[in-house]
């Protein structure tokens, strides 16, 4: 009898699952969309940040800084909900040296690559398919810190 | 649906991208980083023994749906909602890349550059490869991108995400600035 309960228990689970698929798949398309709008993905647009020679960049970040900050802080303020009815959690970020040698690491390869991770989706969406190569590239990036992270000094 | 086809405004494009974190929250609790899905494809594809990546990263999927999601929205924007014009940069940064022979701004990114003849090349290989490399390696040993730290984390004011940030900028200041130079002239 236990056993039929923790079956249907887990159908319900993984069916419920796919329904919020969706809502990520649409932020997620939302997102692309802005991104190549905005020509936040640009490579050209990245390198004119970092040269100081345009405000876009630093505008698009502020306003999407403080947009956010106030959306969390009216979350916190009304007690807002998941539409699942759960309690929203923020978990904090520890400090760990990563952030400043990491962060360096990353920061020259945005200045060579003018894409942070989110952006290399979308410039393969809009056709620049040889940025499959990037992704790739960064994958093995991440696999060959999550190799050596034993042996990274990281806290 | 004409104005939706020039490029978006700065302030518009920031509000949107700041809602996605309390979209994300509402939707599921889910906290915004792009990056650590480049550890989730590591995680279901080749995790070895490694166990930095031995976790259940079916838990993580919606992450991944996320991105798919980015890469659809990125097809669509740029075969429904493009003006077919080039991008439109500061003319200064213009002449500077018309000395490395980098004139095609019909793109996101710069043809000259961004294609796989480029590949074989060593200055290609350096910035598609090893950039790629440096942008992987980096987020991870920092715990986050650009979306994770810069707007998940200082619109939550956690300092350390502060830290993060400010050297994610040092770092593209000095990629940019003094090293890409002789990059681009290789």
């Amino acid at each position: 009898m236990s056993t039929t309960y923790s079956v249907n228990n887990t159908t319900n689970t993984a069916e419920k699952g796919r329904k919020h698929y969706l809502r990520y798949l649409l932020t997620g398309i939302m997102f692309g969309i802005v991104f190549v709008k905005a020509e936040i993905i640009s490579w050209f647009r990245i390198q004119e940040m970092f040269r100081l020679q345009s405000f876009h960049m630093y505008g698009v970040i502020g306003t999407a800084v403080i947009t956010a900050a106030l959306s969390v802080w009216l979350i916190r303020k009304f007690g807002i909900r998941t539409l699942d009815g759960e309690k929203i959690t923020i978990q904090p970020k520890k400090f760990k040296q990563g952030q400043i040698w990491g962060g360096l690491i990353f920061g020259l390869g945005w200045g060579l690559t003018g894409a942070c991770p989110g952006p290399l989706f979308a410039q393969i969406g809009t056709g620049a398919l040889v940025v499959i190569v990037v992704l790739a590239s960064a994958v093995a990036g991440t696999w060959t810190y999550g190799y050596l992270s034993s042996r990274i000094k990281n806290d | 649906m004409s104005i939706l086809k020039e490029p978006w405004p700065w302030y518009v494009a920031g509000i949107l991208i700041g809602l996605t974190v309390p979209v994300l929250l509402i939707a599921g609790n889910k906290q915004f980083g792009i990056s650590a899905n480049l550890r989730h494809i590591c995680a279901s594809c080749f995790p070895g023994k490694v166990s930095f990546f031995r976790y259940d990263w079916r838990k993580e999927r919606w992450n991944l749906v996320f991105a798919a999601g980015i890469l659809i929205g990125g097809y669509i924007a740029a075969t429904f909602l493009s003006n077919g014009q080039d991008i439109k940069v500061n003319p200064e940064l213009v002449q500077q890349l018309k000395s490395y022979g980098i004139t095609d701004y019909s793109n996101m990114v710069p043809r000259q550059l961004f294609n796989f003849g480029s590949l074989l090349t060593l200055r290609g290989w350096v910035m598609l490869v090893g950039g790629g490399f440096l942008v992987g390696f980096g987020t991870r040993y920092a715990g986050g991108c650009t979306s994770g730290h810069s707007i998940m984390g200082l619109s939550t004011l956690q300092w350390p995400s502060l830290v993060a940030t400010i050297c994610f900028m040092a770092g593209g200041f000095i990629m940019a600035n003094l090293i890409l130079p002789f990059i681009l002239a290789l």
